[in-house]
């Protein structure tokens, strides 16, 4: 599974990455941390003349908290920094939550946000908890800077919003507000795998009580899907048994799952169902003690 | 002179056998300096990549290899008439599998690719890369037929037949009849019956096949570095097929990343290349990548069993009835065949039981499907499901506990010898005081109180058995008759060198599980030397006696037993010496730890060194007409039992998530008789391995196929191996039922894990969802099965 | 623009200068430019954990990285990391157990567990059970069932946690 011939450009600038794509034609393709790339390259499912590394690139940097409020993460941020940094898990601890569930060590000592994004994997943690936190992805190309939001990015199988000569420079999430509670739950044949289902859930705290959570599933389309319905069944907390099931029922109405490896669509469903109360079920615990 | 071996006397002089001591191949393997096949490198080695199949059947037309010959670096490229000059064709058939039949096959098909990802032109190219560079840009005109793809019709009349010369899909058919099975199901007090499926899987060992061949044309030989568990096979079949005398081909193994049967097999892709490199010249490696392991190594135990089991009213169990159908792929494969498998079904079901009517049958069709063939412990796994299956029906239809349904029918430890209603003959097994040694060490009466009361919490856990019997130490029986060339013999020659030190060549074979550390365990202990002065020499045609490698547990019970006899001559040789030397009679004295001594008193009157010295430095001091062969070779072969069967039990403590159909799996037991154990600690560990492998087809593994006959898992992240985070702990008892036939009295121990695990996954898991009268029998149990079988999701 | 790719990174403590083909990872390029074949190829995928070397100090997969990208790095193979002795207790108990059977998997089961057990002299706790057998979740083996290793880390943590104690070694 030796990867087909291309050239090989290191990018240090933004700009040599715009000039190197721009030369190639679109027939270029990014490498960040690879573990995503790489393998495509083996299966020779993608097939691109050239290779440019921007994994050097300084502005895809760093990871810091803005005036605005927002904790923005640059998109090479590897998964093991993001949970590591004290900064993501006092601003946006549903990541720090997520990275445990990707893969293994090896894979998130390298990969990044950046790519994870792009790649847009459906059975993915990070974009569905990037669409929970709603946050928005700073994408960069030739014409300058844009903030795409997180519930648009998301095209479909694979796809994102980035125009062909943009690449994904960072992602800002809105820093965590007190009392706010986001929870990521999923099923998966082995640990490390790709979800059945998963679920990322939000919700915010305001005078007493959780609000009307974001619910966004993931392994169960062709990207991040919003069970709006069924959020709207829970409406804000406390979320009674009663509320849950009603939500349960309503999920058929987000949820259009296609068949996989692990199941058909009643499968999928049902597992999203399971799902939604185990979520609801965390994130109406107080911090500290275990959820049933 | 005979050699008693006590295993309790621990402290006996050499004691090697039966002690738990560290293997000596393992330091360099967790340095990483271990010698695999693609780890050699020789001058102007080329490397071989294959155009493969796309579709499931099709007619090979045109092959156009112009823009792949265009590449630089690129030397040939092979088609089937290129190699078909060089190779005669194969057919893998074995006589006493009456009726059998398969088509001939050559190392790159002529006319008709018969699966998809069969190999049908060769690439050869100065790397890997460019190789496959260039097969990407071979083209072939395909005309596409209709595959074969479901085993249920594969013998209709409306069915493409895959080979029109044989008339049929129909590979070989069986029946096993004994007793009167019709009139025991007439007049059962119970019947129970169900379907059980196994689902088709594979081996897939993190070593790919591997295969370095190079032609020496300065003097005709053929040089094969293989990654094979049996080289004296290879080396017969590669002088047979390329038309060179047995003398002109050498096999070699180094070391191997892992087999379980997936590596025993004659692969037309691996033939290939050695007859490129016939034809070249050159050294020509291939390895084989995981894209094309899953869609080439053998794939096994694609079944359907319908089964059937009788009961009187006193709860004994009085027949069972099995129909068995299984599809392979489009060839049998060479030379073990792939009627085996389901012939050892035939053979097994019901094995462990005191029952008087059997009927099995069992039907082997051909299948556009990757080729099938022997995958660790065969036919046992799904023999083993079926019977323990039912058993477990039966007790649940009778109300009685599982473990006391077994004991009422199990054969007592004390009726042997005995040969079984399939007509297996048994020298003695021990299954009674194993399911007690069992039952004991998992504290079943806790499990069970905790199970209840974890119940009423709405906590399903289960607790499920198996009973199995294993056939190892195969005799001609198993292939010689069927007029396969596989030795069932095996040798060892056995030298002391000068300084005392002990070179043992055996002609079985390692893989990791341990044969050179108990060959040499038992060298020691039969000549009387210091372990660390042994060095075991394996995996090589040339240079090692003629042997059958290693498969169906022979290592330790056959090339065991050939190494302990030679030991045991060399010693008595050295005594003959020795008793020169020393104006003793040999008999009055020993050779314990590397000293000559005085038997009766243990004091030393020469180092060994000093009788190595005399004997090949100043031979003229010896009486001139003293035997001095201080180098013994020994065969052994099984002569009064066509296999040393083994017995076993295993349980599994699992628990379901009933909302998600995903299973738990807490802790797993095996308690295994494989007769003298010459290191436990190798033996336990075998035994671990072997129940993950089986708990990969329970749970996880399957070979999908979409109706065109297209795998549908080709890689890692479709194909689902068990992980370290899923596997239980899994504690290993022992039981010692020594066979007669050798003194070694060693069984074979190897593929026990396998043959039990799934059995005890499936009970334990219809044990768990027993509060919802829902039951599982199709491998693996997903969780959309499991959840389906509750009701919970619909039926697929 | 070719697709050569001229390198300068450091192997096992060794400075290393080549030209390297684009489309070659790192593997390969251990095996066949240096020689070094105790890292290895099992899916090229990803999956399998068999190509598990270090790079710039952590563990990585060695298929799924272009050697092209390493200028400048650093990357230890199981042969350096044995040199130093750095995991000799880990290899040990990995052959007093037999958690090593083929071998084909155990480089790469090492680097991996060398990770998880870097810290156990520092902070004073060592993996349980469980913790081990996520951690190892990636490393597929198939001749052990993974209960020998597990008891071979296991043991290793413990023994270099009590190893510690009495202050940082």
């Amino acid at each position: 599974m030796k990867a087909g011939s291309f050239r090989y450009e290191r990018a240090y600038t933004l700009a040599e990455v715009f000039r190197l794509r721009r030369e190639a034609g679109g027939d270029a393709q990014l490498l960040a941390g690879g573990q995503s790339l790489l393998a495509a390259l083996a299966f020779r499912l993608s097939e691109p003349s050239l290779i440019i590394d921007i994994s050097r690139v300084r502005d895809l940097k760093g990871v810091s908290v803005l005036p605005s409020g927002h904790l923005r993460v640059g998109a090479l941020t590897t998964h093991r920094e993001l949970a590591a940094h004290p900064d993501v898990n006092r601003h946006a601890p549903l990541l720090a939550e997520a990275v445990p569930l990707i893969a293994h060590a090896a894979i998130r000592n390298r990969g990044t946000i950046g790519g994870s994004l792009a790649f847009a994997d459906a059975a993915a943690e990070l974009p569905a908890c990037c669409v929970a936190l709603e946050a928005r992805i700073i994408a960069t190309g030739p014409n300058g800077e844009r903030a795409i939001p997180a519930a648009t990015f998301f095209t479909g199988l694979f796809a994102t919003a980035l125009a062909e000569d943009e690449l994904i420079q960072a992602v800002e999430f809105p820093c965590a507000a007190p009392g706010d509670r986001a929870t990521i739950v999923e099923l998966t044949r082995r640990c490390g795998d790709y979800a059945m289902a998963g679920l990322a859930a939000w919700a915010q705290h305001v005078d007493a009580r959780l609000q009307t959570p974001r619910l966004v599933y993931f392994g169960v389309g062709a990207g991040p899907v919003v069970a709006g319905a069924a959020a709207r069944a829970l409406g804000p907390g406390p979320w009674t048994p009663h509320k849950v099931a009603e939500a349960q029922t309503l999920l058929d109405r987000d949820l259009d799952p296609p068949p996989d490896q692990h199941g058909g669509p009643e499968m999928k469903r049902h597992l999203a169902r399971v799902l939604l109360a185990r979520a609801v079920g965390k994130l109406g615990v107080e911090p500290g003690v275990r959820a049933a | 002179m005979s050699l008693v071996i006590d295993p309790r006397s621990v402290d006996r002089p050499n004691s090697y056998i039966g002690r738990s001591l560290p293997r000596p191949n393992a330091r360099k393997l967790v340095e990483g300096r271990g010698q695999y096949v693609d780890d050699l490198v020789v001058p102007r080695m080329l490397h071989v990549a294959f155009v493969r199949s796309p579709h499931a059947h099709a007619q090979i037309g045109r092959i156009d290899a112009s823009a792949a010959l265009g590449l630089p670096g690129v030397l040939r490229v092979f088609t089937g008439q290129d190699l078909a000059a060089h190779c005669d064709p194969w057919v893998a058939v074995l006589a006493h599998l009456k009726g059998m039949k398969s088509a001939p096959q050559l190392p790159l098909p002529l006319t008709t690719a018969t699966w998809a990802g069969e190999a049908v032109a060769a690439v050869v190219a100065d790397s890997r890369a460019v190789a496959e560079d260039a097969a990407a840009k071979v083209s072939i005109s395909w005309q596409v037929l209709p595959p074969v793809t479901d085993m249920e019709t594969a013998l209709d009349k409306p069915t493409p037949v895959i080979h029109p010369e044989l008339g049929d899909n129909l590979v070989f058919e069986r029946v096993n009849e004994s007793g009167n099975v019709a009139e025991a199901f007439k007049t059962a007090h119970k019947v129970v019956e169900a379907t059980f499926h196994s689902g088709r899987h594979t081996g897939v060992t993190l070593e790919p096949r591997s295969i370095l061949a190079e032609f020496n044309k300065g003097d005709d030989t053929l040089n094969i570095h293989h990654a094979t568990q049996a080289p004296h096979m290879m080396q017969e079949v590669l002088a047979k097929h390329l038309r060179l005398p047995l003398s002109a081909v050498r096999v070699i193994c180094r070391d191997i990343g892992g087999s379980y049967g997936i590596k025993v097999h004659v692969y037309p892709d691996e033939v290939a290349v050695a007859v490129i490199a016939k034809i070249m010249g050159r050294p020509v490696k291939f390895v084989a990548d995981r894209l094309e392991s899953f869609g080439s190594d053998i794939h096994a135990r694609d079944h359907r069993i319908k089964g059937r089991m009788a009961i009187d009213a006193q709860g004994r169990i009085t027949a069972f009835d099995i129909d068995d159908l299984t599809g392979i792929g489009p060839y049998s494969v060479y030379p073990r065949t792939s009627a085996v498998e389901g012939n050892q079904v035939v053979n097994l079901v019901g094995g462990p039981y005191d029952f008087p009517n059997y009927r099995a049958k069992t039907t082997v069709v051909l299948q556009n499907k990757v080729p099938t063939c022997q995958y660790r412990a065969v036919g046992h796994p799904i023999a083993t499901a079926v019977t323990e299956g039912l058993v477990d029906l039966g007790a649940e239809a009778l109300g009685i506990d599982p473990v006391a349904f077994r004991l009422k029918n199990l054969m007592q430890d004390d009726t042997y010898p005995r040969t079984s209603p399939a007509g297996m003959r048994f020298e003695g097994l021990s299954h009674v005081k194993s399911l007690g040694l069992l039952v004991d060490m998992m504290d079943y009466r806790g499990l069970r109180a905790q199970q209840q009361l974890l119940r009423a919490e709405g906590v399903h856990r289960g607790i499920g058995f198996a009973s199995f019997i294993e056939l190892t130490n195969p005799s001609p029986f198993m292939y010689g008759i069927g007029g396969a060339r596989i030795s069932a013999q095996d040798g060892c020659t056995v030298r002391i060198d000068p300084d005392g030190s002990v070179v043992a060549a055996t002609g079985v074979t390692e893989q990791g599980q341990g044969t050179e550390a108990i060959i040499r365990q038992i060298v020691a202990e039969a000549v009387g030397v210091p372990i660390d002065v042994v060095r075991v020499i394996t995996g090589d045609t040339l240079t090692t006696p003629y042997g059958g490698g290693t498969w169906a547990c022979r290592g330790a019970g056959i090339g065991g037993e050939a190494a302990l006899q030679a030991g045991i001559a060399t010693k008595q040789a050295a005594l003959n010496v020795a008793g020169a030397m020393l104006q003793a009679a040999p008999d009055a004295l020993d050779l314990v730890l590397g000293n000559i001594v005085d038997k009766a008193t243990g004091a030393v009157r020469m180092p060994l060194a000093e009788l190595g010295r005399i004997v090949y430095f100043r031979g003229d001091t010896l009486p001139p007409d003293l035997p001095r062969e201080l180098m013994q070779t020994r065969h052994f072969i099984t002569k009064q039992f066509p296999f040393a069967f083994t017995n076993g039990v295993q349980a599994s403590h699992l628990e379901v998530n009933v909302d998600t159909g995903l299973v738990t799996l807490l802790k797993h037991w095996c308690v295994e008789d494989c007769g003298r154990i010459i290191n436990p600690l190798l033996v336990d560990e075998q035994v671990r391995g072997g129940v993950v492998q089986g708990i990969g087809g329970a749970l996880f593994e399957h070979c999908t196929y979409s109706p065109e006959g297209q795998l549908t898992v080709g890689s890692m992240v479709d194909y689902l191996v068990p992980m370290a985070a899923e596997m239980p702990d899994i504690e290993v008892g022992h039981v010692e039922t020594p066979t007669k036939e050798s003194l070694l009295g060693a069984k074979g121990a190897g593929e026990a894990g396998t043959a039990g695990a799934p059995a005890a996954i499936m009970n334990a898991i219809n044990d768990a969802l027993r509060p919802h009268g829902a039951k599982v029998f199709a491998q693996p149990f997903t969780p959309e099965r499991i959840l389906a079988a509750i009701g919970r999701v619909p039926k697929r | 623009m070719s697709t050569e790719v001229a390198i300068s990174l450091t192997v096992n403590g060794e400075r290393i200068s080549r030209r390297v083909e684009a489309r070659r990872h790192l593997i390969d390029f251990l095996r066949l430019d240096l020689g070094l074949m105790g890292s290895r190829v099992g899916c090229e995928h990803g999956v399998c954990g068999a190509c598990t070397v270090r790079v710039n100090g952590l563990i990585a997969r060695g298929c799924l990285i272009l050697a092209a990208s390493l200028d400048g790095d650093s990357v230890e193979t199981i042969e350096g990391v044995s040199d130093t002795g750095e995991i000799r207790d880990l290899q040990d108990a990995f052959v007093a157990r037999n958690a090593c059977q083929c071998g084909y998997c155990t480089p790469g089961m090492l680097l991996t567990a060398a990770e998880l057990l870097r810290d156990v002299a520092h902070t004073g706790t060592t993996p349980t059970r469980a913790a081990i057998r996520e951690h190892l979740s990636g490393n597929y083996c198939r001749c052990t069932g993974y209960h020998a290793i597990v008891d071979a880390v296991e043991a290793v943590g413990k023994a270099r946690m009590s190893g510690s104690e009495g202050g940082k070694p």
